[in-house]
């Protein structure tokens, strides 16, 4: 797994690719897939698919923290809610491995999570969790905020009342809503938009996953706040020993929360590497694009326009050639023959998909 | 990790910092909650002037019905005030005019109209309440869980939703209460069904439509919950208020179903609003003019108040629940 960054921008760099006692990652994902079919119906074939998420293979430390960057419509948020079990893949697998839990009943095996349903999948439940991108949207807002935070408690039948509600006041206070019993029978409504993103992170957290998608947490917030849930969600990483899948279009967020960054291109990782490797050294055309994109702060600085043609292609039933071919500045004859690159090591963890570097 | 930006000013806790502690105190802080709920929906609802004067003719009606037993235990001797079998013997001819005896008069049958008027009310209550519990509880659930599952439950219902509509309701009564001997529960029982299946669950399934697709129902599948869990945690909360309001209407609608079939004569009951219209005309004093008014006027009058006072009644709860409905005063 990832070594150690030392850089300071990584402030809890040294977690990185800690993994389990027996150096398996927490979590592999091979090949996985996600097709959309478009038009069909109940007794008609769809026509074509929308290739939302094609072949991405990835792997994650216990602890560690992996950004998905890209544009719109990548299929970076479709990756996080395949994850959680909100989608069913279409092939691939998602294997997790927890090191043993209190009970004792460590997995033995590293389990397919896209195989599993039922009780099992409640068990699974407890060790995934998601923070999702609006604070507003995501709250019952008839519930109450002792009601949202204890929601995976309940349904997952831990504890009883006494217990959920001691459970609800420490985690509240963990991050950083304090006095915790004053916010217990708060409407979400009640709350500010950072506040109400604590209380997203403390159900995410109230159940102590081993792993939480955080789904573009801090881009609905405004800026003063959003340093401040960055700040918390790693404090918490270390602290719980949550790794984070930390989905964004923000690469400046990425940097400062992630320990690896993977880019993605139309349903595909085109990049992936330790953050500080891959924003000095970015080797696909397609990440050498999307970081020249990234403002400066200096008003006598003249942008070198990246050389990339057209618009993002259609991900419906797209050729196998490599995907970001006709935008390519790179492009060659070989390129137009052969099916999308793999994703190769080019430089010791630093994996690209790409036939020119 | 105190370290947000902009906190809201937080308002006073109402409950004190120390709920949470013991689990009656917990248990009151959630009632305190549901009771600052519904006093809030209560002050809309009084602001509203279709609603006070709905509550104030259904809180009428019900002192009605309250009334009649009392009246037939202490005032009224039960040999000449009985709804049913009662017979006025010191009337020169019936059906007699109001007088000090007879606050309005007799029905051609001898028998005093004002109790048959008082007798009625709680048989009009029963049958328009459990009509729209049935009703709502009907539509409630196949709502949410067509809208829920989709696909063929969706197709199903739906189907059987639109056939319900497409049948003429009353037609369908008249029908029915020619096969069975209908009485007032299975009346109730029949409009309810057809309520619940037919447009009511049509309206609370394209609710609970929009209930489906927010994030926080995602939220709760990510937490662990099930289907169960989130249609009636998630779910069902969100479509009570409207379910409410269409409770409302069912009354209504069970009612004048009521009047329509006794006036008819096809019903199995005693005495109701409607078999009083029924006694008028089959004694020929309903083409009769004015002149025979007391016989049609406080039957009539009181289906069309207590029909509209629940109508009203929907009205204003639906200001309750739709924020947008609502007048701005200032």
């Amino acid at each position: 797994m990832a070594s150690a960054s030392n850089t300071p921008e990584t402030p809890n760099a040294q977690a990185a690719g800690s993994s389990a006692p027996d150096g398996e990652p927490l979590l592999a994902v091979h090949g996985l897939t996600k097709l959309f079919p478009v038009g069909g119906g109940p007794f008609r074939k769809p026509s074509s698919f929308i290739h939302a998420v094609d072949d991405v293979t990835f792997r994650l430390g216990h602890g560690e923290s992996l950004g998905l960057v890209g544009e719109s419509g990548c299929g970076k948020t479709t990756v996080g809610k395949l994850l959680v079990k909100l989608l069913e893949p279409t092939g691939g697998e998602i294997l997790f491995r927890f090191a043993g839990d209190s009970a004792g009943a460590a997995t033995e095996a590293p389990w397919d999570s896209a195989a599993i349903s039922g009780r099992l999948l409640r068990s699974c439940g407890r060790r995934v969790q998601m923070i999702f991108q609006d604070p507003y949207a995501s709250m019952n807002p008839r519930r109450t905020i002792y009601d949202i935070i204890s929601e995976p408690l309940s349904v997952q039948g831990m504890g009883d009342v006494q217990y959920r509600v001691d459970r609800v006041l420490e985690i509240l206070t963990l991050v950083g809503l304090t006095p915790a019993g004053g916010f217990l029978f708060r409407h979400p409504h009640e709350l500010s938009g950072g506040q109400r993103q604590r209380v997203a992170i403390a159900r995410a957290l109230v159940i102590r996953p081993s792993f939480v998608v955080a789904d573009e947490p801090t881009s609905m917030l405004d800026v003063s706040s959003r340093t401040g849930v960055m700040s918390l969600m790693q404090d918490l990483a270390t602290e719980l020993g949550v790794a984070y899948l930390y989905v964004t279009h923000d690469l400046a967020v990425a940097r400062y929360m992630c320990h690896r960054i993977a880019v993605m291109y139309s349903g595909k990782v085109v990049e992936l590497a330790e953050t500080e490797e891959l924003l000095r050294n970015p080797l696909h055309p397609y990440t050498k694009a999307l970081l020249s994109a990234v403002p400066v702060p200096d008003p006598g600085h003249r942008r070198q326009l990246p050389d990339i043609r057209g618009d993002l292609g259609t991900p419906i039933d797209p050729p196998s050639r490599c995907r970001f071919h006709e935008r390519c500045p790179a492009a060659t004859e070989h390129c137009l023959d052969h099916p999308h690159p793999p994703m190769e090591e080019k430089t010791p963890g630093h994996l690209v998909a790409c036939y020119e570097v | 990790m105190n370290t947000s930006g902009p906190v809201a000013p937080i308002p006073t806790p109402e409950f004190g910092v120390e709920i949470g502690r013991g689990r009656v105190r917990f248990v009151l802080a959630r009632l305190r909650l549901m009771w600052r709920s519904f006093r809030n929906g209560w002050g809309i609802f009084m602001e509203s002037r279709m609603g006070r004067l709905s509550l104030f003719t259904i809180i009428a009606f019900a002192l009605m019905a309250a009334a009649h037993p009392i009246l037939m235990a202490f005032v009224w001797d039960p040999a000449t005030y009985d709804p049913v079998t009662g017979y006025s013997f010191d009337q020169v001819e019936q059906p007699a005019p109001p007088s000090w005896k007879h606050p309005l008069g007799t029905d051609p049958l001898g028998r005093d109209v004002l109790s048959q008027l008082l007798f009625s009310t709680r048989s009009e209550f029963v049958l328009g309440i459990t009509a729209a519990l049935v009703t709502v509880g009907i539509a409630t659930f196949v709502g949410a869980v067509a809208a829920y599952y989709g696909r063929l439950v969706d197709s199903f219902f739906m189907r059987l939703a639109d056939l319900i509509i497409a049948l003429p309701a009353i037609s369908l009564l008249i029908v029915l209460s020619a096969l069975f001997h209908l009485n007032l529960f299975y009346l109730a029982l029949i409009i309810g069904v057809l309520g619940g299946f037919g447009g009511t669950a049509i309206i609370l399934k394209s609710q609970a439509l929009s209930i489906k697709v927010k994030p926080f129902i995602e939220a709760a599948r990510v937490a662990g919950g099930g289907d169960f869990h989130i249609i009636f945690v998630h779910i069902i909360p969100h479509l009570l208020p409207l379910a409410l309001l269409y409770m409302m209407f069912t009354v209504t609608s069970a009612i004048f179903a009521e009047a329509v079939l006794s006036f008819l004569g096809l019903l199995d009951l005693r005495m109701s609003w409607g078999i009083m219209i029924h006694t008028a005309n089959t004694g020929g004093y309903l083409l009769g003019g004015t002149r025979y008014w007391w016989l049609i006027v406080p039957a009539g009058a009181s289906i069309t108040l207590l029909c509209s006072a629940f109508y009203l009644a929907g009205r204003a709860l639906d200001e309750v629940v739709n924020p947008r409905l609502r007048q701005r005063n200032d």
